[in-house]
């Protein structure tokens, strides 16, 4: 129980520290779809902290995935055409939502603050029925 | 050096990705399936997170300002809109059919798996969908 509790904990507290820097470096909410989508309609002085961050970010995977190769594997039973109703699902509500799992997951809700607690909350319950729904409707697969 | 500072931040958050299993979209969707052989580690993850970001958020922002800009910007907002939930409904399902989320999608686009790659392509689009859905709204 606790071995396998303790790389997560420990992957969460590094991403808890990520979002830490950012806040004190630049005093904004480490909230990746929020970063990445400022990057497709850039401003003025708003561009280069959000491109070096996720340049980090897919340099930090591009190096663990060399290290650690069985990290990055993907094995579940969905088909690419699901993958991609998803991207655009994820795409267009983080945007609507105002964030995902680490603006609302990790930072709101580290803040106690309402909105992002409400998000939390409902993205984990669709995603719970979502997944429950595929279960016992498609047998697991889609 | 403020470049190197903030890259170094997205390094470490795909480390934290990496190390916490959450470039793993079997691992997050089995730890939604509640019915199932459930997973814990995501909730380890926001555990471990929350312990951190919780108190040094409050220590840090107790300074004048952030070191590289002048002011931190700290959502202030409290209502509960039809938007916050719709979109927040949209992206749960997203998530649940695959196991993706932004920072996993990015941070494992390197390995060029045709299964991440289709999601980042169309996470932007959804982005992008949503752009041109405000806009639209905003000229009516």
């Amino acid at each position: 129980m606790l071995e396998n509790a303790l790389l997560p904990l420990v992957g969460g507290v590094l991403i808890g520290l990520s979002a830490v820097a950012v806040m004190a470096l630049l005093g904004r909410i480490a909230g990746i779809s929020g970063i990445v989508s400022g990057l497709l309609a850039p401003r003025r002085n708003d561009i280069s902290w959000r491109a070096l961050f996720v340049g980090g970010l897919v340099a930090g995977g591009l190096v663990m995935s060399l290290l650690q190769p069985e990290s990055f594997v993907v094995n579940v039973d969905r088909s690419l055409p699901a993958v991609a109703i998803a991207g655009l699902l994820v795409g267009f509500g983080t945007r609507l939502g105002s964030g995902c799992t680490s603006g609302h997951g990790v930072c709101g809700v580290s803040r106690l603050s309402p909105r992002s607690m409400v998000a939390t909350g409902t993205f984990m319950a669709t995603g719970i029925l979502t997944v429950l729904a595929i279960r016992h409707l498609f047998g697991g697969a889609i | 050096m403020p470049a190197v500072l903030i890259f170094g931040a997205g390094v470490l958050f795909a480390v934290g990705l990496a190390l916490g299993g959450m470039t793993q979209p079997q691992k997050i969707i089995a730890f939604l399936d509640i019915t199932g052989d459930w997973d814990p580690s995501l909730a380890w993850v926001m555990v471990g997170a929350m312990l951190t970001y919780g108190p040094l958020f409050r220590l840090v922002t107790r300074r004048k300002g952030p070191v590289f800009a002048s002011l931190f910007q700290i959502p202030t907002r409290r209502d509960i809109t039809p938007s916050l939930v719709a979109g927040a409904a949209l992206f749960g399902i997203g998530w649940g059919l695959s196991g993706l989320c932004p920072g996993p999608a990015l941070a494992s686009a390197p390995t060029a798996a045709p299964f991440i790659l289709v999601f980042v392509v169309t996470m932007f689009a959804g982005m992008g969908a949503h752009r041109l859905y405000t806009n639209l709204r905003s000229d009516s």
